[in-house]
């Protein structure tokens, strides 16, 4: 018999369609309102933590819905949004510097659903209001720097080498050193050489001059260093803004994109973003006594300062070293697996630091960082005020005279270390950024853009509806039927893909989908239509119409798929979001239209003798 | 229901003459006025900042103007957006002030000069590299899609159905871009977006008439070229038809009701979808005819066989 579907593909189409049903309905579910505690700095959020949560939320006699810990940060949702901004309130004041509060909308996704992975939608900027920053690492600066850099290492291996030279220059693309005579120029050649491999030499005997040029390789690993210094800095700016759910990326070759929901004081996030933070290396005071010195009697050459956990420490005032001279910091283990971090100077630092420690050794010394944080005040012209902000982040012993590269150990767990030293490299930027594009989406804006956006789905899908109905009727229910699932599936689809974001274009692309779905159908019932007109029986024709049509479909489907996957590669922003539902609208349309309508075609009218057919 | 009952093959081809005349005056018209009124480039592409404001009741555009000029901002475009009480501010790059600054200190201006509550909506900041950036990428993204497309469809049908569709493309891309110049509507990322799903919805139109091409090569033995077409194009025509009402009744929906930020996109997708349809009837198919298209060339003289016809469409 023509036209019967074996059990097991209409059991498979009813079973897709299940699941993205499933995947989809988390959307269905609102939000509840929330507090999100995350710890900074490498503290993680724990049980002590949470019961504290717990506890100061009941004294407070403030109600909360649930409070759970997760990836090591605290979420207590709330009833209302009443509640959740006395709760942000009383942690903000509370919880101390170590935690960020943030507000936080969490969808209200049922347990066993949320158990299977369930999640809604992301809704992009342009629909849940918030800012997005592009920021654009100045490459050039970064190249110059390890120019310099490079410039004075070469001055300081060659005079260790004894090696004569006349001048030692940073040109705008290349290291120029001059020497006296060849023999000298010789010696230089064979002996850099074999240091800086990732060094171009060429040699002019006439002018007696040496040219250095970075490789490509050398030049591009400086780059993608300065782009992922700058991410791990602005993560942990981020983090301090308290924000939930901030999204630090890279872009291309140069660019960061940033984007905060929910934010709406950009002047503030701006100036967070553009903050500057710095190292200092400091010996411990201990001629003079910490005790007298907490008593407000602090030495007139020295500091007293704090660790993170509250233990002062005096400091002299004398500063060893800044943090501009360091090229690297990062941690690992040492020989007793015990993390360490490791820390690499310029060369003037190395020789800087080298005379100061010459004498400290078996005395402790303290890394200070240093950073200036925008204030809730505003001067005289309205400009926010900056606090500095000294904190001594470690305090190590110095076990023998430090040069070039060093290591500092016993900073704690390996999550400490970690934190050390990005917080080292956060002192030492080497490629200054810079805000190149910003947008801002207002509350009222993303609210008014989903419901325009939802309105337009709505009344496309409705008048595609409508009009199949009465051009198609019975087959016009079938083909309504697959823009239904259809819908379903994209949503459900879009959910599951984790970085999918649904964004204002992104739902022009679902209506454009709505639209252009029903093609499929369209052509598989005009083929029917044909086939009928040709004299052919009623089940011959329904046969015909979908496997003529089936290879047409395919074809025109692939090639806008082509046209949707290269917007999606090249694209940013609003162009992604586009790319992304019309791709997915593209793939589950073809499901839909051409399987899944088979499926009901065959179960209502297959394999039934019939004259004429609702077409 | 039917809306084209059509009983004998409509004799479309031998229109083309006149067909190609009208699409060849409409390209020249495109893009004269490409290069005369060159198009209105939004902040995506020229850099700037751009803040929108939504104010209680109506905006007042000279209080504004005045309110800015005063402030040295006289060169600040100030217009009306969507509704009487939203208002879009935009600002070219300056020297010497911070640009990405430049939007809070306008709101606050504002709100000091007006007296008015309002309602910060978006503030969008471009700096003048990500521009060029873009028009880069975006004169990439068609060429590398055409060209694609040029590729795969030569591939599965023969090269002068490929040059037919992307000549076809080109064309309606070029109309669209020409009456976006001609009315000097605004020209952004969104914009661009709806041009590359014009090229997806062109295509996906000259495709279908091409796969009936191929099969009626076959299929109708006593047929010249120009006679298959015209008999592909009349068999193919409802369906180009019905396909083309549910697109363009997504895009009214889109367009009336989308909201202001997707105007641009609906009214690109609207005409493009318009010239599409009419160019995958007579650009396309008479392309592909003027460039000599035959049975010979569709039909693959040894077995059929999934390549075969790649084999010849090699010249």
């Amino acid at each position: 018999m023509l036209n019967q579907s074996p059990l097991w593909k209409t059991l498979l189409v009813v079973f897709i369609v299940a699941i993205g049903a499933l995947y989809a309905s988390p959307n269905l579910y609102g939000e509840d309102p929330a507090v999100q505690i995350s710890g900074l700095r490498g503290v993680e959020a724990n049980e002590s933590t949470l019961d504290s949560v717990k506890s100061q939320l009941s004294e407070s006699n403030i109600d909360f819905a649930s409070v759970v810990l997760e990836d090591a940060q605290i979420l207590v949702r709330f009833a209302d949004t009443d509640a959740q901004l006395k709760a942000r309130d009383l942690l903000d004041g509370n919880m101390g510097d170590q935690y960020s509060v943030a507000l936080n909308l969490t969808p209200a996704t049922p347990d066993w659903l949320a158990a299977i992975g369930g999640v809604p939608m992301k809704l992009g900027l342009d629909l849940s209001g918030g800012v997005s920053f592009t920021m654009e690492v100045n490459m050039n600066e970064a190249v110059v720097k390890a120019q310099e850099g490079m410039a004075s290492d070469f001055r300081t291996d060659l005079r260790g080498e004894k090696i004569r030279y006349r001048s030692v220059k940073k040109l705008d693309e290349s290291i120029e050193i001059i020497f006296r005579n060849v023999e000298d120029l010789d010696n230089a050649e064979s002996f850099l050489k074999k240091r800086y491999r990732d060094f171009i030499f060429t040699d002019n005997s006439d002018t007696l001059t040496l040219t250095a040029q970075m490789s490509e390789l050398k030049l591009k690993e400086i780059r993608e260093y300065a782009l992922q210094q700058n991410i791990t800095i602005i993560r942990n700016r981020v983090n301090e803004l308290g924000v939930a759910e901030p999204l630090v990326q890279r872009q291309g070759q140069k660019n960061i994109i940033i984007e905060l929901p929910g934010v709406q004081d950009t002047a503030k996030a701006k100036e967070i973003l553009n903050a500057t933070a710095t190292i200092e290396f400091r010996m411990v005071d201990n001629e003079n006594d910490l005790a007298t010195a907490l008593n407000g009697r602090v030495p007139a050459s020295s500091q007293l300062l704090y660790e993170r956990n509250g233990t002062p420490v005096l400091l002299k005032k004398r500063i060893m070293l800044t943090g501009d001279h360091i090229v690297d910091a990062s941690s690992s283990f040492d020989e007793y697996s015990r993390p360490q971090v490791n820390i690499t100077l310029d060369s003037p630092g190395g020789s800087k630091f080298s005379s100061a420690t010459k004498d400290a050794i078996g005395k402790p010394m303290a890394t200070v960082f240093i950073e200036y944080k925008p204030t809730d005040r505003l001067d005289s012209k309205g400009n926010t005020i900056f606090e500095k902000k000294e904190e001594v982040i470690s305090v190590a012993t110095i076990q023998a005279r430090l040069g070039k590269s060093f290591r500092i150990t016993g900073a704690g767990s390996q999550a400490e270390a970690h934190s050390l030293a990005l917080l080292l490299r956060a002192g030492a930027l080497i490629a200054p950024i810079q805000i190149v594009e910003e947008r801002t989406v207002g509350p009222t804006l993303g609210a008014e853009n989903v419901k325009l956006g939802f309105q337009a789905i709505m009344s496309g899908f409705g008048l595609v509806f409508i009009f199949m109905l009465i051009y198609y009727r019975a087959f016009g229910v079938v083909a309504n039927l697959a823009l239904s699932a259809n819908l379903v599936l994209i949503v459900g689809v879009m959910s599951m893909i984790p970085g999918a974001t649904l964004t204002l274009p992104g739902m022009a692309g679902i209506v454009l989908t709505v639209g252009m779905a029903v093609d499929a159908n369209v052509l598989i019932f005009e083929r029917i239509r044909e086939e009928l007109r040709a004299g052919k029986s009623v089940q011959q024709a329904i046969h015909q119409g979908y496997d003529a049509a089936f290879s047409t479909i395919i074809d025109a489907n692939i090639t806008t798929l082509i046209a949707a996957l290269i917007l999606f590669s090249v694209g940013t922003g609003p162009i992604k979001g586009f790319a992304v539902t019309l791709s997915i609208g593209i793939i589950t349309s073809m499901f839909t239209a051409v399987i899944g309508t088979r499926s009901v075609v065959n179960a209502v009218w297959g394999g039934k003798r019939l004259d004429k057919l609702s077409i | 229901m039917q809306i084209l009952n059509l009983k004998e093959t409509v004799n479309f081809m031998s229109y083309r003459k006149y067909a190609m005349a009208f699409s060849v005056i409409l390209m020249i018209a495109a893009l004269s006025s490409l290069f005369v009124n060159k198009l209105n480039f939004g902040l995506d592409f020229t850099g700037g900042t751009l803040i929108e404001v939504g104010f209680e009741n109506s905006a007042d555009l000279k209080q504004l103007r005045e309110i800015l000029a005063n402030d040295g901002y006289g060169d600040a475009v100030v217009q009306l957006y969507g509704s009487s009480r939203d208002v879009v501010i935009r600002l070219a790059q300056r020297d010497g002030v911070k640009a990405e600054m430049l939007g809070n200190q306008i709101l606050s201006l504002l709100k000091d000069g007006t007296g008015q509550e309002l309602v910060m909506r978006r503030i969008e900041f471009v700096g003048a590299s990500v521009g060029d950036e873009l028009t880069e990428q975006g004169g990439l993204a068609m060429l590398t899609a055409l060209l694609c497309i040029l590729v795969y469809v030569a591939f599965r049908f023969e090269w002068r159905f490929a040059l037919g569709s992307v000549f076809s493309l080109f064309h309606d891309v070029l109309l669209t871009l020409g009456l976006f110049s001609f009315l000097q509507l605004e020209f952004d990322l969104t914009v661009m977006a709806a041009i590359l799903a014009v090229i997806g919805y062109s295509l996906n139109d000259t495709i279908v008439v091409s796969d009936r091409v191929r099969e009626n090569f076959r299929k109708v033995r006593d047929a010249n070229a120009e006679e298959t077409i015209n008999i592909s194009l009349t068999q193919t025509l409802s369906r180009t038809v019905i396909t083309s009402i549910t697109t363009l009744l997504v895009l009214a929906a889109l367009f009336y009701q989308g909201g202001a930020l997707i105007h641009g996109f609906a009214t690109a997708l609207l005409f493009g979808v318009f010239v599409g349809t009419y160019s995958s009837i007579y650009v396309a198919s008479a392309v592909a005819l003027a460039l000599g298209v035959s049975k010979e060339d569709m039909i693959p003289e040894v077995v059929e066989k999934e390549g075969a016809d790649h084999q010849e469409m090699m010249p």
